[in-house]
């Protein structure tokens, strides 16, 4: 009997997510024992003809990470949908948008800007910019479209599941592919449809070992500003931690090596909104009844919209700046 | 047709809801263009119940609780007071004018300071035209209806 197949892409990302899936360390053996590695760009060498020429749902599992950013994104998530029959969310940019969709504050003309054009290190006097097309005399040749608005993966294609985190933690990876492989190799069912795995349903907050007590805060710092107390609430002691407002999962590795919580495992099941949630759970806690003294504490808050919405702008209420 | 702004009130049940009831039995005059939804106090409005109801097609977003001091659970409407300026600041950033967000303290006897804020508010919105969010875009009531199902466990009146 043939092997069932696995491919794993990235679309708009840092590589780290494939990464992550190499720190399962020698249990990567058993996963290429028992699947058919297909396609991996990112550790072997394949080409987009190879996967068109597949059979339909040829494919038994892709784990699909970065976000929809461009037309080669697109095309290459809707072939690998088309391809598959389990098609995974996996790692934050593609559940989410993560850090590529902080993009969404501004447009494609400004990011391009700046990227060709503007940045310190950038010399372009003749103007010159990617184009979609350019006529050689060798022929036409063309370039991926850059969008203005950088999507999730569920926002452009069906998932069936998803497995939060940037990237998703190895051990947390490796309990979800070894389930895989047990429902495949034994014949059990499939979690239902949609099932965000690899996580918890409780918040950070839950796994995380600092003693908690009554949050009042009449200062927001950041990290590198204070020396925090190593078994406090880092909340409590003015550092913004985004725990509360995100899915538990990870084992709290950040807030236990004194780094607060950026909110890399998503928004919890109960929310819709990663950053208002949070906004809501800070805000509430200023310590004054002062309309004044409040605004001046907001404002020692750096950048809430880029704090809050780090990971989730794409899959946020609002999506993006509106412009 | 001239353009009648989408407005979402968040109305506390003890205080500006009275209020505007106070308005109504009163028969005094405002525009209908606010949808109300009754939450129990100010510290129930989450800032992701007002992102959801601009998402939604809100052109404008009040809420109205009671006086600092007058809190009917003691000190909700404080923690409305503390989340207002940072929504604001989001909304700011999400590229929406921050004006059109609105906090209010309106006690039950102030029903004229209700018809008289909801008149001003709607003639602001009105001045500053339709918010230009393109994905969704319901009618008040869907709005409020949509809204007030995310909240959970409050009904929309």
């Amino acid at each position: 009997m043939s092997k069932p197949k696995l491919a794993i892409y990235w679309a708009a990302s840092c590589g780290g997510c494939d990464i992550a899936i190499l720190d399962i360390e020698d249990k990567i053996l058993n996963v290429v024992d028992f699947f058919d590695v297909v396609f991996w760009p990112c550790a072997m060498d394949f080409k987009y003809d190879d996967v068109r020429k597949m059979e339909d749902k040829s494919i038994t599992l892709t784990l699909f990470n970065g976000a929809i950013r461009s037309s080669e994104n697109l095309e290459i998530a809707e072939l690998l949908r088309q391809k598959s029959v389990l098609l995974c969310a996996f790692g934050s940019c593609a559940s989410e948008g993560c850090i590529p969709a902080l993009a969404n504050l501004y447009d494609k003309k400004s990011i391009m800007d700046y990227a060709y054009k503007e940045s310190p290190s950038t010399s372009n006097t003749e103007n010159i910019y990617p184009q979609t097309q350019t006529i050689v005399p060798e022929g036409t040749l063309t370039l991926p479209e850059l969008w203005n608005t950088v999507r999730s993966l569920p926002q452009v294609v069906d998932v069936d599941y998803v497995i939060p985190g940037c990237p998703p933690q190895s051990d947390q990876i490796l309990s979800v592919v070894l389930a895989v492989i047990d429902i495949l190799q034994n014949g059990k069912e499939l979690p239902p449809k949609g099932t965000v795995l690899g996580s918890n349903e409780k918040s950070c907050c839950d796994e995380c070992e600092r003693k908690k007590d009554v949050k009042k805060i009449k200062k927001f710092v950041r990290p590198f500003e204070i020396v925090p107390d190593p078994d406090v609430c880092l909340l409590e002691q003015g550092i913004i931690c985004l725990g509360p407002a995100t899915r538990g999962g990870c084992g709290a590795k950040c807030v236990s090596a004194g780094v607060p919580c950026r909110g890399c495992y998503g928004l919890p099941s109960n929310i819709k909104d990663q950053g208002a949630k949070m906004a809501s759970a800070l805000a509430s806690v200023i310590d004054s009844d002062d309309p004044e003294e409040i605004e001046k504490i907001i404002n020692t808050i750096v950048d809430p919209v880029g704090t809050f919405y780090r990971f989730s702008m794409a899959d946020s209420m609002l999506r993006r700046k509106q412009i | 047709m001239s353009f009648e702004p989408k407005i979402i009130g968040f109305l506390c049940n003890w205080c500006s809801y009275t209020g505007a009831d106070l308005a109504g039995t009163s028969r005094m005059k405002y525009p209908p263009n606010m949808v109300g939804i009754r939450v129990m106090c100010s510290g129930r409005v989450d800032p992701g119940f007002i992102l959801s109801a601009f998402q939604k097609g809100a052109d404008g977003v009040i809420v109205c609780g009671c006086h600092p001091g007058d809190c009917h659970y003691v000190e909700g409407n404080y923690k409305c007071m503390r989340r207002m300026p940072l929504t604001k600041r989001i909304i700011k950033e999400f590229g929406i004018d921050e004006n059109r967000l609105r906090l209010e303290w309106i006690s039950a006897s102030e029903g004229a300071i209700f018809q008289e804020v909801i008149t001003e508010f709607t003639n602001q919105i009105r001045e500053m035209g339709p918010l230009a969010l393109k994905e969704l875009n319901y009618q008040p009531d869907e709005i409020a209806d949509k809204v007030a199902s995310e909240m959970g466990d409050i009904t929309h009146v």
